[in-house]
């Protein structure tokens, strides 16, 4: 790898994450919320690849897959509930859904 | 290679903003999209050849898909159409500003800092799907078993909460 390539990768990992926790303060919209989630989220594995690669290590890419793995089991809940919410109301906003009671 | 970093780096983070910008739910899922194929070009770049088919095959078919079915479950209609006054105070502006704040605390602190590591040239086979499969079925088992019982425990969380008729 080029010398200061590195350096490159973690940064647009930096810019990519910061655009995802813009978008997970501005936004209102359930959905949107949890697609700048799975950004963070991905974000994070950019950095665990690119250390790996750097380290020549195969660790970061176990890392790696087990969050995916994870983003996967979120996404999965986080649209359940968000179905759950679309029952009970006619317009969700993430504000409205301040009750937790099911 | 720099060349691959630069125009997938780019592509990327203008997917990141489209997912933030857009107002229409599929158009935020494809700007999502474009920003999952970006990043399995970037992991092909670092040599992680079978993360970056992961990528593509989990987060743009399965996630991504999932996405889809519950935009067309729900009427478009009933999505949030954020017009109304939100109720916390300048929501947007300062969302805004404490973005920025840490986008540019955490790539400033990396540029001007710069990073430890050795370049170490890589062994036969690195981010191969041989020799992936022998790291995680051998060293990393543990987390491996794990990941399988995380899954196990969306499956039933999913089914209980919204596989229920009475309601």
């Amino acid at each position: 790898m080029n010398p200061g390539l590195l350096e490159g990768y973690v940064a647009l990992s930096a810019i990519i994450f910061a655009v995802g926790a813009v978008g997970l303060l501005i936004r209102r919209s359930p959905l949107v919320v949890l697609m700048c989630i799975e950004l963070m989220w991905n974000a994070a594995n950019l950095t665990f690849i690119a250390y790996a690669r750097q380290w020549g290590n195969m660790e970061g890419h176990i890392l790696s897959f087990i969050v995916i793995t994870v983003a996967a089991a979120e996404v999965a809940i986080g649209l359940a509930i968000i179905v759950l919410i679309f029952r009970r109301r006619s317009e969700v906003d993430v504000d409205e859904a301040a009750m937790l009671r099911g | 290679m720099t060349a691959v970093f630069w125009i997938a780096g780019i592509v990327a983070v203008l997917g990141a903003i489209g997912v933030v910008a857009a107002r229409t739910p599929v158009h935020n899922v494809l700007a999502l999209m474009v920003n999952f194929v970006a990043l399995a070009v970037l992991y092909l770049s670092l040599s992680a050849e079978f993360l970056a088919v992961i990528q593509v095959i989990i987060y743009a078919g399965a996630i991504l898909i999932l996405f889809l079915f519950v935009i067309a479950l729900l009427s478009v209609s009933k999505m949030a159409k954020e017009q109304a006054p939100s109720r916390l105070v300048a929501q947007k502006e300062l969302g805004i500003a404490a973005g920025v704040v840490v986008g540019l605390l955490l790539t400033v602190s990396i540029v001007r800092n710069g990073i430890f590591g050795t370049n170490v040239t890589l062994q036969d086979g690195f981010g191969t799907a041989a020799t992936f499969g022998r790291e995680l079925l051998t060293t990393h088992v543990f987390p491996f078993e794990l990941t399988a019982f995380v899954l196990m425990v969306a499956v039933v969380g999913v089914v209980v909460l919204v596989g229920r008729r009475d309601s």
